[in-house]
């Protein structure tokens, strides 16, 4: 608790451009852990029902394998917007 | 701190020209050297392995490289996304690969240590190309309709069309060259940035001796993260050929 009231004080006394780019930097990281959340849930629903599916069924595995990563790519590339976001505003 | 020592962006992903002055079109830096070897490893790779006196019917050396690679872009790319009609984009499709998958490997090779495809540049020049041939394949197969047939799947309602179309429009000609350009980009450049975070990290242990208990576990991560990253390169390559092949399949075949 004392630690925050520090960091408190010591944001206090920043000049206007460093707390700008405080609150930037805590802005770009949170974006990027917004973003990551959701596509993280996506990719482990899409491996695990991948992985049901094998198991059920081994002699589709080839052909839910392809589908399987167009899925990650498709889920991905959501947190890897995010991550450029995290670029373009840090 | 150890925060301190980190460099920033910049300086991790802009590099010096060798030659010619910066930001102009004929400056040549590393990753320009990159991208020209990634051009040429496979160039090379399937001269030699396709020359009449090495070829034969049992593959061997490096042969067998070039084989699997084709082998690998027929049976899990083409094949499952176009069919057999879509043998014609093999040699579009095998280059596509190989090009990336060469272009991120230097992303882990000593001395290189930077993914030809970590700036934007090749990427967007590749999707940009992947986008031009799954538009002209669907003029190609459909004539101007298919700009029409693309944006509009049958069985939608008069009255739901107005949603449908439109949002059809945005998926299809402008969020599928960019998502391509954006997942390699950024996989490329989280990749380059994990690995320099753990090895300036190792550095930084290494010269303090009080925190030297935690030096085992920060090298075992640039070591394991290397190999991870290993994997990185060879999937975003395969899924930028494979997303390619389904572009251009559902361009032959509409919905």
């Amino acid at each position: 608790m004392s630690n925050l009231v520090h960091v408190a004080s010591v944001l206090a006394e920043l000049s206007a451009e460093d707390q700008k780019a405080v609150s930037a930097a805590t802005g770009a990281g949170l974006a990027y852990g917004l973003a990551a959340i959701g596509p993280g849930i996506g990719i482990g629903i899409i491996f695990g029902n991948a992985i049901q599916a094998m198991a059920r069924q081994p002699e589709s595995a080839g052909q839910v394998q392809t589908t399987m990563f167009l899925g990650v790519a498709f889920t991905e590339a959501l947190a890897l917007i995010g991550f450029v976001v995290f670029f373009l505003v840090k | 701190m150890l925060a301190e020592a980190f460099p920033s962006t910049d300086e991790l992903v802009k590099w010096p020209n060798w030659f010619g002055p910066t930001d102009s079109w004929y400056g040549f830096n590393k990753v320009a050297f990159l991208t020209l070897l990634a051009v040429l490893i496979p160039v090379v790779i399937y001269l030699i392995a396709g020359s009449k006196y090495r070829r034969g019917l049992v593959p061997r050396g490096i042969q067998t490289v070039a084989e699997s690679a084709i082998d690998l872009v027929e049976k899990q790319v083409i094949l499952p996304t176009m069919g057999a009609e879509g043998m014609t984009f093999l040699p579009l499709l095998l280059s596509m690969f190989l090009f990336i998958f060469i272009g991120n490997l230097f992303g882990i090779i000593p001395t290189a240590q930077f993914g030809a495809n970590a700036r934007m540049g090749n990427p967007l020049v590749l999707a940009l190309l992947s986008w031009v041939v799954f538009i002209g394949v669907g003029i190609k197969h459909h004539g101007l309709k298919y700009f029409w047939d693309a944006i509009n799947p049958p069985g939608v309602p008069a009255a739901l069309k107005l949603l449908v179309v439109p949002i059809e429009l945005i998926s299809v000609f402008i969020v599928r060259p960019f998502s391509l350009a954006i997942r390699l980009f950024a996989n490329s450049l989280a990749g380059h940035i994990l690995l320099v975070t753990f090895a300036v990290l190792t550095v930084q242990v290494f010269t303090r001796s009080a925190a030297l208990v935690i030096l085992p576990f920060t090298f075992a991560g640039l070591v394991a993260f290397t190999a991870f990253e290993l994997m990185v390169a060879f999937l975003q390559a395969y899924v930028f050929t494979l997303l390619t092949g389904v572009y251009i399949g559902s361009s032959i075949h509409l919905h």
